[in-house]
């Protein structure tokens, strides 16, 4: 599964992405995995409020969501577009 | 990325070229139907909030997924007003003092609906597309922080 980090979360974990071989079945479950990985993770992912996630583009709001069958999934902090 | 919705001609880019604002109004104008064209241009300011001068402002995005995500928007104001032109261009890259950042234009038969959706698709863009901004100063950088209003004012629409 490739996953993407944007703004101070790519600054934070050091990768615009990678691909990762992953047993979590939820965007939760992914996340504690890989904090479990890596002291960065954890570092990175401290304040889960400021964390939004997109699965396959789309963005969702729950952590319970899917990824059994997602192609990526990308973490970033809030938007500021416009 | 463009499509047609009854009747709406939609047209989303995002690169880091310049646009020209007047040629994006000419070829709405030469349609006929219209009555009202609304442009708003997005500028970057000399000073995000700090008192340093602004020395660039980055903004990078999440390519792939941006434009859909603005086209999402874009037909989201189609279905709630009668609009016969929405153009959306959003800068990425490197950007300085002065510098256009996003074009949001919306044409309409009356003006109100085009003033409605123009507002309407800016207030999506600041909080629902996968873009972050970065100012640069002399001495340091930081990430612009999404303001909390910038999410609640979307409760409004």
């Amino acid at each position: 599964m490739k996953i993407l980090y944007f703004s101070w979360l790519r600054e934070k974990i050091g990768v615009p992405f990678e691909e990762v071989e992953v047993r979590s079945e939820t965007v939760g479950d992914l996340i504690k995995e890989l904090i479990n990985q890596d002291h960065k993770y954890e570092l990175a992912f401290e304040d889960i409020k400021s964390i939004r996630v997109a699965v396959d583009q789309k963005i969702i709001q729950d952590f319970n969501v899917s990824i059994k069958n997602a192609r990526e999934v990308a973490f970033f902090p809030p938007m500021t577009g416009g | 990325m463009h499509q047609t919705i009854k009747k709406c001609y939609i047209s989303v880019n995002v690169q880091k070229v310049d646009f020209d604002i007047n040629s994006e109004i000419k070829k709405i104008k030469s349609n006929k139907i219209i009555g009202g064209i609304v442009n708003f241009t997005g500028i970057v300011r000399n000073s995000g909030g700090e008192k340093e001068e602004l020395v660039s402002l980055e903004l990078e995005h999440y390519p792939g997924m941006t434009e859909k995500a603005i086209m999402l928007i874009c037909e989201d104001a189609q279905k709630r007003w009668n609009l016969n032109f929405i153009r959306v261009i959003h800068r990425v890259g490197r950007l300085f003092a002065g510098d256009n950042i996003v074009l949001v234009l919306t044409a309409s038969a009356h003006r109100k609906e085009a003033f409605k959706s123009a507002e309407f698709i800016m207030d999506f863009l600041k909080s629902r597309a996968p873009i972050w901004k970065k100012e640069h100063y002399r001495t340091h950088s930081s990430w612009v922080q999404s303001k909390e209003e910038d999410e609640l004012i979307l409760n409004d629409w």
